[in-house]
């Protein structure tokens, strides 16, 4: 699984289309059983992964997204970042709030992704994109 | 882009998702099960997710507004082999899936369906097979 995947650096895969989304997926999975999550974790991070490329594709305009194998110290972790150039998040409580949505889903991908991860940071202004970092930690 | 296949078994369409679908995949799937059901006449789907490993909200949705599509058309829809790793994440990530049907294995997804057209058919014990309704209620 990890064929191809060099762990010691940071692995980017730019979101431009449907297909990346995909891609995103399939690294997130790649990166999570390289750092020994375990099957649960592995399924919410991949899952919390998807939810947040799709809103760098759709609401973002497209961006990039970085996956690190990380370790503190004590325990390994996989961190991932979602960048875009869109219009940024005006309101970001209220895009936290499940069902709250302007693009036509069912408002669960910011709060759904929240709630899959151990940390959950976002840099976000109008006009300047978003920045949303991830972290899960091995248990 | 990929098309997931859908197969006809009897009285039921059988959708077996074998790949990590793109969101475009997704939303191919429901409207290529629609027309198959027309087309068919099948009272029946069952979605096989065993291969699926996650289930996102985008997925999620695409199962809720099949299993709406086909009841519209008079079909039922029964999710079978969703993974437990997967449901706890669902479940967490605030999905319900409202309106779905679900059953661990494809069988058990056949015996609801065929349970279900039975009690249709004003509970006939003969009709456990799927019977084609009769001319007029």
């Amino acid at each position: 699984m990890t064929s191809g995947v060099d762990l010691g650096r940071p692995q980017t895969q730019s979101v431009g289309s449907d297909e990346d989304v995909v891609r995103v997926r399939q690294l997130v999975r790649t990166v999570a059983v390289a750092v020994r999550l375990s099957l649960v974790d592995q399924t919410k991070v991949v899952t919390a992964a998807s939810e947040l490329a799709r809103n760098t594709l759709v609401y973002g305009g497209g961006g990039t997204v970085e996956v690190t194998a990380i370790d503190n110290g004590r325990r390994p972790g996989i961190r991932i970042v979602f960048a875009d150039s869109g219009p940024g998040i005006a309101d970001l409580d209220l895009a936290l709030t499940d069902g709250y949505t302007t693009g036509g889903g069912l408002g669960l991908g910011l709060s759904g992704a929240r709630r899959l991860v151990d940390e959950f940071d976002v840099q976000t202004a109008p006009g300047q994109g978003t920045r949303i970092t991830i972290t899960k930690w091995s248990r | 882009m990929e098309r997931v296949p859908i197969l006809k078994i009897g009285n039921i369409l059988l959708v077996s998702i074998q790949v990590d679908m793109s969101d475009q995949t997704a939303v191919a799937l429901q409207e290529d099960l629609a027309e198959r059901i027309v087309a068919t006449g099948c009272h029946g789907v069952i979605i096989d997710i065993t291969a699926l490993d996650i289930v996102d909200s985008f997925v999620g949705r695409m199962l809720s507004t099949i299993a709406s599509i086909s009841r519209v058309l008079d079909a039922e829809t029964v999710v079978v082999g969703m993974r437990p790793a997967v449901a706890i994440t669902l479940v967490e990530l605030g999905l319900s899936l409202n309106g779905i049907r679900t059953a661990l294995n494809v069988e058990r997804g056949m015996e609801l369906i065929a349970i279900d057209r039975a009690d249709d058919d004003h509970d006939d014990p003969d009709d456990d097979l799927v019977p084609e309704p009769t001319a007029s209620p």
